[in-house]
């Protein structure tokens, strides 16, 4: 029996984790306090235990400024110090008791959630934070990370591997653009009319760009890894290519971005309307199609099949299913899906295209849709799980915070690497993933 | 498994792991003179597949520009002749003032030189079957740290300054040692948990860039004087000195005063072309040598070609895959240790261009053979050098060159296509093979 065991590693982790961050938190509040104290702040507190994070609820579509709904006060440094001590008891309890995997995962999933929690609490102390704004964040940002963990499943469930999803979107986001740009241009029309187009036509251009990667990849059996990644550099080139000789220079009445679609009633509850029920239409459609996808893969024929030929092609060859064209077309599909998370980008939350605009989000995709294991509803926990520190790292940039927003901007690029490094447990890809087939 | 030393020399001792299934390549006959087994190492039948893609990207490039060429500038087929005429000129001079010449090639040179060592870097990984995609975080890195060494290392040991034969070496060791702990990460996590080295290496470049953009713009690297983020600017005997070239005032320079060997005041001799070239030459001969003249190069193929039988022949495939990422990350960290001490001599929040994705082309061009890196990365520096002449002339976007490259990695990663477009029979063997779980 081996020393260091996973149990044990992601134990000891933890702990080191959560001692750092109670000194950190200490010291820096004790910083913080001297710094009041010297310049005679009225807000300083009594002791460093005096600082106070709260968390409010506003009344859905009300100014600023009126009282919320309700207010979480919580004291920053005992919040901090009571989930870390249970951190730690926690990971004490994993070391000694070792176990083979039950509880690692668990475990490793509350260590990143609290941390980010502890991090938000740690950066409003002495301040206050709006917890439905927080949320409804997070909901918006897994939006392409839920859409590109999507595309990947269907490719992947499949047998084929895809990890050009970052370049389907990048190209997607384009393609959009220009053809919203164009088509506000022709009929002078700058309403909502040219923006959807755009959207249709990000789509699609996904899909064009995984009809490439599949005919690479299952027509020249190409190790699908190279193919994936001449998608992503050509989708570079391609889009600087016109973002430069074209984007920059063009003029079009089309300015603004998809509008908020709030829905009428729902919308108005605290809490629960803002996080789920007041977004853009690309964000709905996400959450629809998380759903969807899971009932179509576990529930229909096409699910049974796409399962098929990623598991065991040549058993679903013999029954008749046509394991090539099959794929092809479930590549496509996945590029139509990343083509709508490019939209997203270019189309919903801002509308403009920049170089390289998807920041890594495709590869972070493909780590949610792991830690999910394959399944939708498993990958919308992941992307949820990766949004947050995204939106963490945005919502924190508001605060005097004491570290730099760089460090905070790698939470998800690490906790990726972490996930894929297998502590959160292990997962098991469709059987022939990666395999081209041959009658 | 046979005993590698006892393998006939029936197949060429650098050949690809591609084309070996079944048992790779033997380290040949020490007694055999270096030279002849690099001769022997080309296949010349096999260069035809490369330069036919090369040709047919610059064909479509071609089509591209004469497709979207502004009107401004006159009619398109003008406007496609003084882009191509526009990137020789950059590249090579012109021919018709030979003042140019000197200038022009330099540049070349020195745009080839991290691309030789950033090539090195993705190629030696394909060898051992590992894809390093994260040769832009690593040179990242490596620059980082040799940077850092040419500036501060006297002032952390007290002293004024360091001879030039102590500090340069340190600075490039610098570069090497953080590239290469940059690829090691990948590289055990790769061993040990089975994480795809594709997407770690990836994460790790986004990691490498926030770290960079912290130590620059708003950290403890910046320099005070300078008014655009950058360092400080290295001291003078930690440069990789110019061959040839015009001594700088001081002023211009943070007050470090840079030799060229060659002392010149002639404008048309002031070369930008550094000794870095020959630490990029250097690292050509040691993988080649590695590769094909070390147990511990045949490991590194068979782990490559075979990691089933190199693990029943009692190799350690977590060691050498640990190993190989690291020299790969030593070498991709070299190319950013010679951009910092040799060019820039101070480094800035935007420092690569896509040089770790433009790697992974001249890699794939040279078949991950380590001396066809450097006539890929001669290319692929003459396309960089002459991009900026062909835009001035003809107005086409300098990206046409990352579209260009995009094609040539298609074309020759799917030699498949390029050997249906010409007719080209297909060759015997398998392909490189990088797909495989995500984890273990």
């Amino acid at each position: 029996m081996r020393f260091i065991t996973r149990a044990r590693a992601v134990g000891a982790l933890g702990i080191v984790v959560s001692l750092v961050l109670m000194l950190a938190v200490n010291a820096n509040l004790s910083t913080k306090l001297a710094e009041q104290r010297a310049a005679g702040s009225a807000k300083a507190p009594s002791s460093v235990w005096g600082y106070v994070s709260q968390l409010y609820i506003p009344e859905p579509k009300t100014p600023p400024g009126t009282p919320p709904v309700a207010t979480i006060p919580l004291p920053t440094l005992g919040t901090v110090f009571f989930i870390c001590v249970l951190l730690i008891a926690a990971g004490a309890f994993l070391i000694a008791r070792n176990p083979e995997r039950r509880g690692i995962g668990g475990y490793v999933s509350a260590l990143i959630g609290f941390t980010f929690f502890v991090l938000l609490i740690w950066a409003v102390a002495g301040d206050r934070v709006d917890l439905a704004d927080t949320l409804s964040r997070v909901v918006r940002v897994s939006t392409p990370l839920g859409l590109g963990a999507l595309a990947g499943l269907v490719c992947e469930r499949s047998g084929v591997v895809n990890i050009g999803i970052e370049g389907m979107m990048l190209t997607g986001a384009c393609f959009g653009y220009i053809a919203a740009l164009v088509v506000g241009n022709w009929f002078d029309a700058a309403g909502q009319a040219p923006v959807w187009f755009g959207v249709l036509i990000a789509v699609l251009t996904g899909g064009i760009m995984a009809a490439l990667h599949a005919l690479l990849s299952i027509r020249f059996k190409i190790d699908q890894i190279i193919s994936g990644t001449v998608i992503n550099i050509m989708a570079v080139g391609l889009t600087g290519y016109l973002r430069s000789n074209f984007i920059i220079k063009y003029d079009s009445p089309v300015k603004k971005p998809l509008n908020d679609l709030p829905i009428p009633g729902l919308s108005d509850i605290p809490l629960l309307g803002p996080v789920l029920f007041n977004h853009k239409p690309i964000t709905y459609m996400m959450l629809l199609l998380v759903l969807i996808m899971h009932v179509l893969l576990f529930r229909t024929v096409w699910g049974l099949r796409t399962r098929a030929i990623g598991e065991h092609p040549k058993a679903a060859d013999t029954v008749g299913i046509k394991v090539n064209r099959m794929r092809f077309w479930n590549v496509v599909i996945g590029g139509f899906l990343a083509g709508l998370a490019g939209a997203w980008f270019a189309l919903e939350v801002t509308f403009r295209f920049d170089d390289l605009m998807t920041n890594g989000q495709g590869f972070i995709a493909l780590a949610a849709m792991i830690f999910g294991k394959w399944t939708p509803l498993g990958a919308y926990g992941g992307a949820l799980l990766f949004s947050s520190a995204n939106a963490l790292q945005l919502k924190v940039q508001n605060y005097d915070f004491a570290l730099a927003p760089q460090f905070l901007q790698m939470l998800p690029y690490v906790v990726t690497i972490i996930v894929l490094a297998g502590v959160i447990g292990k997962a098991r890809p469709p059987a022939a993933v990666g395999e081209p087939y041959d009658h | 498994m046979a005993d590698p030393h006892d393998a006939k020399d029936h197949r060429d001792p650098d050949q690809h792991p591609q084309d070996v299934v079944e048992q790779p390549a033997a380290p040949s006959d020490p007694t055999v003179p270096a030279t002849k087994g690099v001769l022997r190492s080309i296949r010349w039948g096999e260069l035809l597949v490369p330069i036919l893609a090369i040709f047919t990207a610059i064909l479509v490039g071609a089509v591209i520009v004469f497709l979207s060429a502004p009107a401004e500038k006159g009619s398109r087929l003008h406007v496609t002749w003084e882009a191509f005429k526009g990137l020789f000129i950059g590249a090579f001079g012109n021919w018709a003032e030979p003042s140019t010449i000197p200038n022009a090639l330099s540049g070349t040179l020195v745009e080839s030189t991290p691309y030789i060592l950033a090539g090195l870097a993705v190629a030696l990984g394909f060898k051992a079957g590992l894809f390093n995609i994260g040769a832009e975080g690593q040179l990242l890195i490596g620059a980082l740290t040799a940077v850092s060494i040419g500036v501060w290392l006297p002032g952390w040991i007290g002293v004024e300054s360091l001879p030039a034969i102590i500090h340069l070496p340190l600075a490039v060791l610098g570069g090497f040692v953080g590239g290469g702990l940059w690829g090691a990460i990948p590289g055990y996590l790769r061993a040990k948990t089975g994480a795809h080295e594709v997407i770690t290496t990836i994460m790790l470049n986004y990691i490498a860039l926030r770290l960079i953009d912290y130590m620059i713009v708003s950290g403890p690297m910046k320099d005070p004087a300078g008014s655009a983020p950058r360092t400080p600017f290295v001291q003078g005997p930690a440069i990789l000195p110019q061959f040839v070239g015009v001594v700088r005032d001081p002023s211009l320079t943070g007050g470090n005063t840079y030799q060229p060997l060659i002392a010149t005041t002639s404008s048309t001799w002031d070369l930008r072309v550094h000794a870095g070239l020959l630490i990029a030459l250097l690292a050509v001969v040691f993988v080649w040598w590695l590769l094909n003249r070390t147990p511990k190069g045949f490991e590194i193929k068979t782990v490559g070609a075979n990691p089933q039988a190199a693990r029943y022949a009692g190799m350690s495939i977590v060691s050498t895959t640990v190993l190989t990422m690291t020299l790969s990350g030593g070498l991709a960290g070299l190319a950013g240790a010679g951009q910092v001490l040799g060019l820039e001599h101070n480094m800035k929040s935007v420092f690569s261009g896509g040089l770790g994705f433009d790697s992974i082309a001249i890699a794939l061009l040279a078949k991950s053979n380590p001396i066809a890196i450097i006539p890929a990365a001669l290319f692929w520096g003459a396309l960089r050098q002459g991009a900026g002449a062909m835009q001035i002339r003809s107005g086409i976007s300098i990206n046409l060159i990352n579209i260009i490259q995009a094609l040539v990695i298609i074309f020759v990663a799917a030699d498949q296509i390029v050997r249906w477009i010409y007719r080209i029979r297909r060759e015997q063997g398998g392909q490189m093979v990088f797909t495989r779980g995500w984890g273990k």
